[in-house]
């Protein structure tokens, strides 16, 4: 078998041209999950015994609530990468991620509200695991809008992976906090250790609406970076020849 | 050592400080970071006297009383040890049943009464279909029976 130089791709004028081919395959794998996960949320899966058909918003909430914790720790991973290896694509990528995570983010507490209302009888309550998801989406607008504040981009990257760094106390508090602390939102129905405690066809949507919108972050941060990429390394030669190719 | 790896030293050496502070300060905050109290801790006097504060537990089966208006509720917040009796006037939301879990706030008045302000339903973590419900209510009842019949 050859051996694969992987550290060829940190250079971004390797990678450019890799991801260029990997997006439409993460594209069709998106969408590939996306429509057997509706069908399963809303035509297989069986009424809630209590919540009726209100619960489905849950095949939404749930993923989109996980990927806003994941997206975060690896965004974060990315960030301390660019700024102890000094690498320009690991920062470039932690910034492609972040407006993907923001969103799914607003994506989980505007879900969790539209539940809230019919189910608890109320929009919001300042509970922890509330208000510490809110914070999350404040860390990434936050790292945002610092990014967008710097002009020079390897200062902007910088600043903004310190603060990312120190966001990630947050993730394990947004995880545990329905353990730690009496909260009104439930606990946490599929956890590794035990076995799920919901219907298999509805752990079935769930599931495979979350691979869903892994690929479709997938899809979207390497969009993302493609674009980023081609912005920072404008004045190169490489970029003149790429663009110039695709013309 | 190179650059990189002091750099490296330095974000490990950052987190764990941050990480141990973020302990030190949830250990601090544990107190004050319950959204609601027990009855046995309204009772042990553990919830703020004369304030508004927020009650949770399961409402007791068969306390369940509405008034002839339609609108005024009175039913028993329980959590196994000791109960509150709790009166709430509006509009319960589609969770609220007796024996599932409740979350109200309101104040606790002298008679030993809690008059609730807003009544929240608390969901538990599971989800199933009405069928399967059924059949694990059944399955239980049929428990019970043997049960009885074995220890008369």
């Amino acid at each position: 078998m050859p051996k694969i130089n992987w550290f060829k791709y940190s250079s971004p004028q390797a990678f450019y041209p890799l991801i260029g081919k990997m997006i439409p395959w993460f594209t069709v794998l998106a969408v590939a999950f996306t429509l057997p996960g509706l069908y399963f949320g809303f035509f297989v899966a069986p009424p809630d015994y209590q919540q009726g058909e209100s619960y489905r918003i849950m095949f939404i909430h749930v993923p989109a609530a996980w990927m806003s914790m994941f997206i975060y720790v690896v965004m974060a991973g990315y960030a301390g990468m660019g700024l102890v290896l000094n690498s320009r694509l690991s920062s470039m990528m932690a910034s492609a991620l972040a407006p993907t995570g923001a969103m799914f983010t607003f994506l989980a507490l505007w879900t969790g509200a539209l539940w809230g209302k019919p189910m608890w009888g109320t929009w919001w309550v300042w509970d922890a695991r509330l208000t510490s998801e809110l914070i999350l989406l404040f860390l990434y607008i936050g790292f945002l809008s610092l990014q967008a504040a710097i002009d020079e981009p390897r200062r902007a990257a910088r600043a903004s992976a310190v603060l990312a760094l120190v966001g990630v106390v947050n993730i394990p508090i947004i995880y545990f906090s329905v353990k730690w602390w009496n909260t009104l939102h439930q606990g946490a129905s599929i956890t590794v250790t035990k076995a799920p405690t919901m219907a298999a066809s509805m752990f079935t949507a769930m599931i495979l609406l979350t691979f869903a919108f892994w690929m479709y972050t997938i899809a979207v941060a390497l969009m993302r970076v493609r674009c980023e990429i081609l912005e920072r390394e404008r004045n190169s030669e490489w970029v003149a020849q790429a663009v110039g190719r695709s013309r | 050592m190179k650059s990189r790896h002091k750099r490296l030293a330095f974000v490990i050496a950052g987190l764990t400080g941050l990480a141990g502070a973020a302990a030190l300060v949830m250990n601090a905050f544990n107190d004050n970071m319950v959204f609601f109290f027990s009855p046995t801790q309204v009772l042990a006097k553990e919830a703020p006297e004369g304030r508004a504060f927020r009650l949770g537990g399961l409402v007791e089966k068969g306390s369940l009383k509405r008034e002839d208006d339609g609108l005024t509720v009175h039913f028993v917040v329980t959590d196994m040890h000791k109960t509150i009796p709790v009166t709430y006037k509006g509009i319960l939301p589609d969770l609220f049943k007796e024996g599932q879990g409740v979350v109200a706030q309101g104040k606790l008045e002298t008679s030993g009464v809690f008059r609730a302000e807003e009544v929240l339903a608390k969901h538990d973590e599971n989800y199933m279909p009405p069928e399967v419900k059924k059949a694990l209510d059944e399955g239980k009842n049929a428990a019970a029976k043997a049960g009885a019949t074995v220890s008369q």
